[in-house]
């Protein structure tokens, strides 16, 4: 790993293309990712920000058409190397999605799925711990410690939203890809996700899709600004939203189009 | 072709109306729905009223001339008949003068019948039509009547489906309670001899002697047989069906299951009959000659043999059903489960099956319905003896097959073998409607869950 400036780089894009079949969806993506830092991506839809980000955890290859090139670095390893082990990868790589998707099971299971799928716990007890910690650093043990084993499904959205992290960071990954995690909820869920996201970046490296730029400017520390398929500009979220050297982020910061 | 014509003028009229720029409440052709609808009906009424009352009417008349002659009913009855038939040219016995003039005069009366129905129901039609005709107007109301006669002709289609279902279940639940009038119920549920046959050789000039049947309509060994053939049939279509519904799901490329599909849903296609002499022919010897090579006694028709093609036939509900519900599951939970890092097998087994299962319960429950009311093949191959065994190498029989052997051939009503029939598809039914609701209540519950 390099340094660069304070920051450790968690995650190193070369030279990325993204195809979907004949269509070519990214195109020469350069893109560095500071460790403990949040990272957002922003961009009007279809310019490539969730491809992205699938990319970094190889979810891209759940579509049969999708053909990712290029280096993703992550820990000094090419990811997209013949010899990555994707149950592994996607274990250093934790996912939320856009809708809050918690398997039909209840709250228990929901958490210790993974940590049982990569046999992290080694008796009752220890999953029990693991449950406990990461429903805690969601911010969500208060509410639903008495319910546990009730249907992860009753929960409202936001609490479902906050299941979905709690299921990511219990297998501790380094990295969580975030695509736009709140666009399903409200306000209030919005800000109870953003304190979180807050508070999970001192343990883990946060990348996070969203289209509210109030947000963006809210959460993340450095930014990315993605164009049909093209990574225009990216660099602290600071320069970005005040500064920005490239007159297509300007525009679409102050919603001149997008 | 009246209709059309009326509908056609109706139109053409409401045309007219619009054309003088006054604006109508309806669309023309509304209209000429009404006109077609005016033209229709009540000759339509006429003519069945008159189809229905003609002959009896044409007898009247001709029986009045013999009326006060001291003839029986019966005798007047014969006149008529040979009437009929000489008219129809197929009389063959002696020609008497009665029954030549009778006859002739029949003919008369049915030819004045045939002009005057053509003549009034032509009249009822042009002055029903030339009503509604003068009733079109600018500010007379058509779409109701016509939305109304739609409604009315939607009613009675589904009202003739309920209604024709509703009857054949009295006539079930009627003849049943006939049958046990006669045999305990007692001793149909709990007995374990069926014989039938020996109802066969009862004098029908004896009177009935309920203990004689006391152990000819056990059911015990049919139930049995059932549910046991039923069950072989389960063994082998759940795992294939479930196993290449998941394949074709989850696995399959989209150009496989393009193809393969549709060729799982030719099984489906394949009548019960084939099915019935592929497993009397071809897997009945061949389960026996492999049992003779290893020594066991395999009977020719052997529930080994029904179940299992019952199985094949079976295979395609389950398969295609289950992949229907496999598919319904929503992406997003695989991809929350591939994020975790789980493989294709774990998620299928931790997420994707438990979600599915309701709708997976639901398919082996249609498909054991299915089993349980499947005929040919039990009857083609399993034999028509009904033992009571659980060896599956031994023919045994079914309900349905039971039923077949029962009505074959000339039969009574009211006697006990025939209503045995009865009871049997009685419960048959109640087996059955209860499974199939079963099934569409779990099914129907697991929709929910994901809408």
């Amino acid at each position: 790993m390099r340094k660069n400036g304070v920051n450790m780089i968690k995650i190193s894009a070369k030279n990325v293309d993204v195809f979907y079949g004949k269509k070519q969806a990214l195109f020469n993506i350069n893109l560095d990712i500071e460790e403990n830092q949040v990272t957002a991506l922003i961009g009007p839809s279809g310019c490539g920000k969730s491809t992205f980000l699938r990319c970094l955890n190889r979810m891209n290859d759940v579509i049969d058409i999708c053909k990712v090139q290029g280096e993703i670095v992550i820990n000094d390893f090419n990811i997209n190397d013949k010899g990555c082990d994707v149950v592994r990868l996607r274990e250093k790589i934790g996912m939320v999605f856009q809708k809050p998707n918690p398997f039909p099971k209840t709250l228990y299971e929901n958490i210790s799925y993974g940590p049982t799928i990569h046999g992290m716990a080694q008796s009752k007890q220890e999953m029990d711990e693991i449950v406990e910690t990461s429903l805690k650093k969601a911010a969500l043990w208060e509410e639903v410690k008495d319910r546990l084993h009730e249907p992860g499904t009753g929960l409202s959205g936001g609490q479902q939203q906050r299941l979905c992290i709690a299921r990511a960071i219990s297998v501790q990954p380094e990295v969580i890809l975030m695509d736009e995690p709140c666009s399903a909820l409200d306000p209030i869920a919005t800000a109870q996700i953003e304190e979180l996201i807050d508070e999970l970046k001192k343990e883990h490296t946060i990348i996070i899709v969203t289209h509210s730029m109030a947000q963006a400017a809210r959460v993340s520390q450095r930014t990315g600004f993605f164009h049909l398929g093209e990574l225009i500009e990216h660099g602290s979220t600071d320069k970005i939203f005040k500064n920005p050297d490239n007159i297509k982020t300007q525009d679409y910061i102050t919603g001149r189009f997008g | 072709m009246l209709g059309y014509t009326s509908y056609y003028f109706g139109r053409k009229k409401a045309y007219t109306i619009q054309s003088t720029n006054k604006r109508l409440t309806a669309l023309p052709q509304f209209y000429g729905y009404y006109l077609a609808i005016w033209c229709a009906i009540p000759a339509f009424i006429i003519y069945s009223l008159w189809a229905i009352f003609e002959p009896t009417i044409v007898k009247l008349l001709i029986l009045s001339d013999y009326a006060n002659q001291g003839y029986l009913d019966d005798e007047l009855n014969l006149i008529y008949e040979k009437t009929k038939a000489l008219s129809r040219g197929q009389f063959t016995g002696e020609v008497t003068s009665l029954i030549q003039t009778s006859s002739e005069k029949y003919l008369n009366l049915r030819s004045i019948a045939q002009s005057s129905k053509v003549v009034i129901v032509l009249c009822i039609i042009i002055a029903s039509v030339a009503y509604a005709y003068k009733r079109i107007s600018s500010n007379n109301r058509t779409r109701e009547p016509v939305e109304k006669f739609f409604n009315a002709v939607l009613f009675t289609a589904s009202l003739a489906a309920i209604l024709t279902t509703v009857g054949i279940v009295f006539s079930l639940i009627f003849q049943t309670i006939d049958f046990f009038k006669v045999i305990p119920l007692f001793d149909f549920v709990f007995g374990t001899h069926w014989y039938p046959a020996k109802a066969f050789v009862r004098d029908s000039s004896e009177a009935l002697d309920p203990t004689m049947y006391s152990d000819t309509f056990g059911a015990v060994p049919i139930f049995a047989g059932t549910f046991f053939i039923a069950f072989i049939a389960m063994c082998v279509a759940i795992p294939i069906g479930l196993m290449s519904g998941i394949y074709l799901a989850e696995y399959a490329s989209y150009k496989v299951r393009q193809y393969a599909k549709p060729l799982i849903e030719i099984l489906a296609g394949i009548p019960t009959v084939v099915y019935g002499f592929f497993a009397a022919l071809t897997v009945g010897p061949f389960l026996k000659d492999i049992g003779t090579a290893m020594g066991l006694e395999v009977s020719a028709e052997s529930a080994l043999a029904a179940g299992g093609v019952m199985g094949i036939m079976i295979i395609p509900f389950i398969s295609s059903l289950s992949d229907d519900v496999i598919t319904s599951v929503p992406q997003s939970l695989r991809d929350g489960s591939y994020a975790m890092g789980a493989t294709k097998s774990e998620t299928i087994k931790k997420v994707i099956f438990p979600a599915a299962l309701p709708g997976i319960v639901g398919s082996i429950l249609l498909g054991v319905s299915r089993a349980i009311g499947e005929t040919m093949i039990v009857v083609m191959a399993s034999g028509l003896a009904a033992n009571l065994t659980l060896n599956p190498l031994e023919s045994t029989s079914t309900i349905t097959a039971q039923i077949v052997v029962i009505l074959i051939g000339d039969q009574a009503f009211g006697d006990p073998k025939t209503q045995a029939a009865f009871a049997l598809g009685m419960s048959l039914f109640i087996v059955t409607l209860c499974l199939n609701i079963v099934a569409l209540r779990v099914v129907k519950k697991y929709r929910e869950k994901y809408e």
